[in-house]
């Protein structure tokens, strides 16, 4: 076997009151994808921070082609041929694409930037991802975000990297996309690139990793080659317990008998270019899934269902009466709470703490002269970190020192608290782990229990599938189809009903 | 020991310890600085640390206000502006109307001086939170056209008045204390507790963080906006009357000039970030405080008035320097390195 081309013993690294890494060993070969795994919190990305130079470790040695270094930040890491892509793209939309692959390595002449050099050396880059037909000269903002990613990643091999880390790279890409991205990462790959991979969707990990490393709670729990550990063994080993608890949602969700009761109905609901005109009815205690791929229309549709965006078409009728939900407030008024897909801007208040970002939406539906007493807030965020696991359990850390997951915990606990008769969830288990995700499912299944309605919203078809007892279909921002869900339905059921409708629609443009 | 370090920590620490700097240094000049001593003739209390009381009332309403605005994630230019348009108000009511010592002219004058500043920070609050503009272009227009408006309310004129309600309120004294520092005290203790006894406080520092985000959590930030802009105004409009009352004249192109530099120092010093979302009242306290005492401090010393600013500049930026994390960490490293070596040689 070859030298690793990174390896990390005994790694551990202390934050005031929290061990996040405790003796963690790690190792990356030349030429091969290497999954590092783990729930959140597990340590995975502080594992990644001392790997690029964000942290400095407290003990143990990271060696880099052989040799102990020390990583004194970023830049340490970078000339260490060390390149990293983040979850969020981090590029400059005003820039031309040659211009953000080359950013901070243009060549220069006596006169300044030599543009023809940048430009050839950036359709280098470009080919060399197989993305030669991409023009170094449009703006990036021309690009679509998946291919943003790519050139991400073109910027960062563009400088001979050895090591290549990926953190979240599919969160928000489609299939078709995960392919491309894929080939792009086989070819790195093939030309000797070391690839550190991390997602959240097991599907992935399985596709494109050699190896995984797992962590769990900050400690190493093994290095196994992906051919030798199938799905409920890796996923036992990462919770540490059996992956039944995740099975068991599924029969929990008893059916519904006697007659529903509709709670919201909404006739022509649309906007101009973001969805056309469409009815939803909601029934009490009743999960409705809203399927379909990124860009299909579901956030637009559950956006104007809680007012963040005005609907110009169609009426909504709330528990009888009409109702006009033209703001975010007038919703919450009708006992209607959202939980958007962005939860890094349109969730979570980041400098607030996790108390003061729990009981906001209790707060605002109070309203500002009727202040929760400490009193009440303190038990009110006790027991939704207790019901959904929140970690740590520290109300008074600031919201932006947790995980995803954790975040994400949060902010359904906020929802929670406002007690909503209608709650509409959007990709709430997106990048966050196995354990948060079977929490978030479980919390799901509980409140449609107790006579919530819940919208839910993912892009995992079959998360849809096992939670909702309907499901909306959604394609190029209409609905086109709605399931009652059954044992005949399947992720499959609902990409045959996608394709299917291509296919019409393909042959209403030839007819 | 860890409670001190966290105490350090706090921003309002070092613009404290920059107030007892200050004393310190014209106490080295005068050790009777501190002196408070009883009038013989009015039995009120006599002594710079008066003076300086007197000095802080303006400074303290204003710097309550642009908190809570720049808490928002705005800024309010025109506080100075407000400050001219209401003195200039009362003064030209006065000038016009007012018998000397009747209650009821001071009571109208002040009435409708704060009705005129409270329109100047409507116009503020529907510019910013209705049509959308940018906090700082919107009231840097007004701080134009607040100071063209008091122009044209005394006709270009450095209007005087004599009316003896209006004098006491800014010259006189209850129990010895100066009544403008008095009642600057009520109106930011009511402020305080309006702020952080209801949920404005959190509201508005979510609004401040995030805006979309507390739409989204049913934030109503139109209401926030208006409340900060209309009590910034309400504030600075009663800076204004303390200001002009004392002279019992308003000077148009001086009463509250650069006043908005003077509160957007204090709430720095004390600790809130010009971004917007978390703020410190206290800190904003602490801060106008500072600015009082620099000022007198700076006329004590006799610093030549031009250099007056640059003096103030030097102070400021110290502290601020102090305040910044990566200064403090370069301090810490440098005092590692300094107690490693000590070790080394022992």
């Amino acid at each position: 076997m070859t030298e690793p081309v990174v390896e990390m013993r005994g790694i551990s690294i202390e934050f005031p009151g929290v061990k996040a890494l405790d003796g963690v060993d790690f190792r990356l070969f030349p030429g091969e994808v290497h999954s590092l795994m783990g729930e959140n919190g597990a340590g995975k990305s502080t594992l990644i921070k001392a790997l690029t130079g964000v942290y400095p470790i407290d003990a143990g040695e990271i060696r880099i082609a052989g040799e102990i270094r020390r990583l004194n930040g970023t830049a340490d890491a970078r000339n260490a041929g060390i390149a990293t892509v983040y979850q969020e793209v981090n590029l400059c939309a005003n820039l031309s694409i040659g211009e953000n692959v080359m950013l901070g390595q243009e060549p220069r002449s006596a006169l300044g930037i030599r543009w023809k050099a940048l430009h050839a050396a950036a359709h280098a880059a470009l080919e060399r991802l197989g993305l030669g037909a991409l023009d170094p000269r449009a703006p990036l903002s021309s690009l679509s975000l998946a291919v943003q990613q790519l050139v991400a990643i073109a910027r960062a091999v563009q400088r001979e990297s050895k090591v290549l880390i990926l953190d979240e790279p599919t969160s928000s890409l489609d299939a078709n996309e995960v392919a491309n991205l894929f080939r792009v990462i086989r070819r790195l790959r093939d030309e000797g690139v070391a690839i550190l991979f991390v997602s959240h969707f097991l599907d992935q990990v399985y596709a494109i990793s050699d190896r995984m490393t797992i962590l769990r709670n900050g400690r190493y729990e093994g290095e196994f080659l992906t051919k030798d550990l199938d799905r409920t063994a890796l996923i036992s080993t990462m919770i540490g317990k059996d992956a039944d608890a995740l099975r068991s949602i599924a029969a929990r969700r008893a059916r519904h008998d006697g007659e529903p009761q509709v709670v919201l109905s909404a006739t022509d609901l649309g906007r101009k270019g973001s969805i056309a005109p469409t009815d939803v009815d909601l029934h009490r205690g009743e999960v409705v899934g809203l399927a379909g791929l990124l860009g299909s229309g579901r956030t637009e549709l559950a956006r104007l269902l809680y007012g963040a965006d005005r609907a110009d078409t169609g009426s909504i009728i709330r528990a009888g009466k009409r109702a006009d939900l033209r703001s975010p407030r007038a919703a919450m008024r009708s006992r209607i709470a959202y939980s958007s897909e962005n939860r890094r801007d349109e969730g979570i208040i980041r400098d607030l703490t996790v108390r003061e970002n729990l009981i906001l939406g209790l707060q605002t539906k109070r309203g500002w002269a009727r202040p929760i007493p400490r009193r009440e807030q303190d038990e009110l965020v006790q027991k939704y970190i207790g019901e959904l696991g929140i970690r740590p359990a520290d109300p008074e850390r600031p919201i932006k020192q947790l995980s995803g997951g954790n975040q994400q915990k949060v902010l359904l606990g906020r929802w929670l608290a406002t007690q909503p008769e209608i709650l509409i969830l959007d990709e709430p288990t997106r990048g966050i782990d196995i354990g948060a995700k079977a929490e978030i499912q479980g919390a799901v299944a509980a409140l449609a229990e107790r006579g919530v309605t819940v919208v839910f919203i993912s892009s995992e078809l079959e998360e849809v599938v096992r939670l909702s007892d309907r499901i909306l279909v959604l394609k190029d921002r209409r609905k086109i189809a709605e399931l009652v869900n059954g044992e005949h339905v399947t992720a499959d059921t609902i990409v045959a009903v996608i394709a299917e409708d291509a296919a019409t629609a393909h042959e209403e443009t030839e007819a | 020991m860890n409670r001190v370090k966290g105490l350090v920590k706090k921003p309002p620490f070092w613009g404290f310890v920059a107030i007892l700097l200050l004393l310190a240094i014209n106490l080295a000049k005068d050790p009777r600085y501190l002196a408070i001593t009883v009038s013989p003739v009015t039995g009120n209390l006599v002594g710079n640390v008066i003076d300086i009381l007197r000095v802080v009332a303006p400074i303290l309403l204003i710097a309550f206000g642009m908190c809570l605005v720049i808490a928002t994630g705005g800024i309010d230019l025109s506080v100075g502006s407000v400050m001219a348009v209401s003195g200039a108000v009362a003064m030209q009511y006065l000038h016009d109307h007012g018998a000397p010592d009747s209650v009821g002219d001071a009571l109208a004058a002040i009435g409708l001086a704060l009705g005129v500043a409270l329109l100047v920070g409507l116009v503020n609050a529907v510019l910013v939170a209705v049509v959308g503009l940018q906090p700082f272009i919107t009231t840097l227009v007004m701080m134009l056209a607040g100071r063209g408006l008091a122009k044209v309310v005394t006709q270009g004129q450095n209007t005087n008045a004599v009316n003896d309600p209006m004098r006491w309120i800014a010259n006189g004294y209850v129990l010895g204390i100066p009544v403008v520092f008095l009642l600057a005290l009520v109106l930011i203790v009511v402020v305080a507790v309006l702020i952080r006894r209801s949920a404005l406080g959190l509201l508005i520092e979510s609004l401040g963080v995030d805006p979309k985000a507390a739409r989204l959590a049913g934030v109503d930030r139109r209401a926030l906006l208006f409340s900060a802009y209309l009590l910034s105004a309400l504030l600075a409009g009663i800076a204004g009357l303390f200001a002009t009352g004392s002279v019992m004249t308003v000077d148009v192109s001086q009463t509250g000039y650069q006043a908005e530099l003077d509160a957007i120092l204090a709430v720095v010093v004390g600790g809130t970030s010009l971004a917007g979302g978390r703020f410190s009242l206290g800190g904003a306290v602490v801060g106008a405080f500072l600015i009082a005492t620099l000022d007198k401090t700076i006329v004590f010393l006799g610093v030549p008035a031009s250099a007056t600013p640059a003096f103030k500049a030097v102070v400021i930026v110290v502290l601020c320097l102090l305040q910044s994390q990566r200064v403090r960490g370069w301090i810490g490293q440098a005092g590692a390195r300094m107690r490693a070596a000590r070790k080394a040689v022992a």
